[in-house]
């Protein structure tokens, strides 16, 4: 992994030809290695992506991989803080690793811009002056889908996350919308890979609907073995278990699967159209929400530096927060707590040639801002 | 909720199901501790290069059978070679050295894993042939592909028995468990029968990551949850033993599955829907942690475990 950031610094340099002291230093630590590996790859992908095609020479990035391991993300938070003495801090991918990053870096004087990660505690009463989530806060993507399953007429939903904090946040943000009774609600292990058990229950539950939320493999498994228990009954989820990385894995299981996003290949807007290209040419593969989230804070942070400096830290908060920047989304604000104020849209599973990816359905929340804003003094 | 017998009996299926396939798992591992005395961290990764090896053959034949066979074969070789270069060197050496060298091996596999395939799961889907549900009798719903597993792994566990207790190889496996230095001194040559018993045990796990991989997500990491109930079951069953390791197996999968549903349902009786699912779920996930703490207490070695 140093060699690969060594080799990227090294572009970098060659391609500014200056050093970096006058610039910015921004210090990545997401996710490279292990199981949640494709997630960080992508936000770090879109990120670069944005930041060569800025053209910039005053920007440095360091980029290290955490492993999903809190411990290796504190390790390395201090590392770019003390020696690397970067100026910014982004990409972490799991809220786990998020609590034991941020509050720290923040204390240090750093700024932190999240392009996924958005647990509860940094939104509400936690909430930060410095503290930026470019991508969503944790529940509302699960609010969403209940407010999906309302509109749909859903009427008894069977309802089941990880037995984590993200897991936890996922039905009460699911259940925050959802008016319907509960045939059943389950907690499975972090990183289960069989479902046998739980596909049974549901199958003898008398639910008409499943809602769940299982990040990356977990949610393959669950699909194969759901599409193959003959149960039918219709499913909505966030857009984690259904987006570009993971769907080639599931393959047909996923078809027609509805889920809620605040991003998606065809939102119809210039920046976005662009982004899908550039990206599709650049790295040879559609992006996900996780790079169009890469993306989106690259861009952010490229125009604060347009209209001040990092060293006027008061100054460089106020372009942040100004968020004046083009969107993968279309327009992009940020609530009192600088968390987004977006659209979060239903999506569709769809089969395009031979590639399994989404439609957009519609908007399902509109002009959304978290439920834990209110709690935020900012 | 209510539990009819007709769940029930689903459940115990789902759980006899899991546990076959830590069998295929454990079998592999408790041989290689038992003849060669040598912990092998590394038991997962075979399992992974089983499952890859089963989706890249899969992706390019279309057929299911010839993904075995290929999954069969790439994690025997992968286990051959890996005794051949690194493990030979470390059957002296004690337990430490061996749990740094393949747990070094854990990220050589992964990476290199990672490095041929990419960091984004893989597609491996069941066969036809095998895909959907059937009626069992009592009216049960159950999964013809989960149903075959169950086939396959006694099918396997019966092969195994003749194999130890019949065969030439059985023999000289079952005399070096008891006596590495006097088999050697009889003639047997030993290094290649520890190579023949670590390529025996690296195929069954290539074949449970194979089957398994059908269900589940095919990526990089994915034998080391299974590398740790594999450990337990063989702590339960008792180290070295075959039989240890089927009965732990099935004990340990019984109670895994059987554990998830009866302790929230335990907790939803004197608690909140939410609570009592939070915390049923939690305690499900100790169940075989404390089975194995209950059964070391009892029986130190394990159940059928020879060694004091």
């Amino acid at each position: 992994m140093r060699l690969k950031v060594t080799a990227i610094a090294a572009v970098l340099m060659a391609a500014s030809g200056i050093s970096a002291a006058e610039g910015l230093k921004v210090g990545m630590i997401t996710t490279l290695s292990g199981g949640g590996a494709g997630l960080g790859i992508d936000v770090r992908d879109g990120f670069m992506l944005a930041i060569s095609q800025s053209g910039l020479t005053d920007i440095d990035v360091v980029i290290e991989d955490d492993q999903r391991k809190p411990e290796i993300a504190v390790q390395l938070a201090d590392k770019m803080i003390q020696s690397e003495k970067v100026d910014v801090l982004t990409g972490i991918i799991f809220s786990n690793l998020a609590m034991a990053v941020i509050p720290s870096s923040l204390a240090q004087g750093k700024f932190y811009l999240s392009p996924n990660a958005g647990p509860s505690q940094l939104a509400g009463k936690g909430c930060h002056e410095d503290y930026f989530n470019v991508a969503w806060q944790n529940d509302t993507l699960h609010e969403a889908a209940g407010a999906h399953a309302n509109e749909t007429g859903y009427k008894n939903s069977f309802i089941l996350a990880p037995n984590y904090p993200a897991g936890k946040d996922a039905l009460t943000g699911y259940k925050r919308q959802y008016s319907g009774e509960l045939a059943g609600e389950l907690f499975t292990k972090l990183g289960q890979t069989d479902y046998a058990s739980e596909i049974a229950q549901i199958r003898a539950s008398g639910a008409d609907s499943v809602f769940f939320f299982l990040p990356g493999g977990m949610g393959i498994s669950f699909l194969k073995q759901y599409a193959d228990s003959d149960i039918g009954l219709p499913v909505v989820g966030p857009a984690f278990s259904f987006d570009q990385g993971i769907l080639q894995a599931v393959g047909d299981a996923a078809m027609g699967v509805k889920n809620t996003s605040q991003w998606n290949k065809d939102l119809d807007n210039p920046t976005n159209a662009a982004f899908v290209e550039s990206f599709s040419s650049e790295y040879g593969r559609l992006p996900s929400l996780y790079a169009s989230q890469g993306f989106d804070t690259a861009n952010l942070l490229i125009s604060a530096m347009a209209s001040a400096d990092v060293s006027d830290k008061d100054a460089f908060r106020e372009a942040l927060r100004a968020a004046d920047f083009n969107s993968t989304r279309g327009q992009f604000t940020f609530a009192n707590n600088q968390h987004p104020i977006q659209d979060i849209y239903v999506r569709e599973v769809v089969l395009e040639g031979d590639v399994y990816t989404n439609k957009t359905l519609g908007v399902a929340l509109e002009n959304h801002s978290d439920a834990y804003a209110v709690e935020c003094g900012l | 909720m209510t539990m009819t017998t007709a769940l029930l009996a689903e459940q115990v299926l789902n759980g006899i199901q899991f546990g076959i396939m830590l069998f295929l798992m454990a079998a592999g591992l408790t041989l290689v501790f038992g003849v060669m005395g040598l912990i092998n961290l590394a038991h997962g990764s075979l399992f992974m290069i089983g499952a890859f090896a089963a989706a890249a053959v899969a992706g390019a034949t279309g057929s299911f059978a010839i993904a075995l066979v290929a999954a069969l074969a790439a994690a025997a070789a992968a286990g051959a070679l890996m005794e051949i270069l690194v493990l030979r060197r470390l059957y002296t050496r004690d337990h430490l050295d061996q749990v740094l060298a393949t747990f070094a091996l854990i990220l050589i596999f992964s990476e290199g894993t990672r490095a041929v395939f990419g960091s984004f799961p893989l597609f491996l889907n069941i066969p036809d042939a095998l895909s959907g549900t059937i009626i069992l009798p009592g009216g049960i719903q159950y999964s013809l592909y989960r149903l075959s597993l169950i086939g396959i792994g006694l099918l396997v566990a019966f092969g195994l028995y003749l194999l130890i207790t019949k065969t030439r190889l059985g023999i000289q496996v079952r005399a070096g468990e008891n006596d590495r230095e006097m088999i050697a001194a009889l003639g047997v040559d030993i290094s290649k029968l520890y190579t023949i018993v670590f390529a025996l045990g690296a195929a069954l796990a290539g074949l449970a990551g194979a089957l398994v991989g059908a269900i589940q997500s095919v990526q990089v990491g994915m034998g080391e949850p299974v590398l740790i109930l594999a450990f337990v079951v063989i702590v339960i069953g008792g180290i070295g033993s075959i039989k240890g390791a089927f009965v732990g197996s099935i004990l340990v999968g019984l109670t895994d599955t059987l554990g998830g549903i009866f302790l929230p349902m335990f907790f939803d009786v004197f608690m909140d829907k939410s609570a009592a699912a939070s915390a049923g779920s939690a305690l499900a996930s100790m169940s075989i942690y404390i089975l194995m703490a209950v059964v070391l207490i009892v029986r130190p070695s394990g159940l059928f475990g020879a060694r004091t």
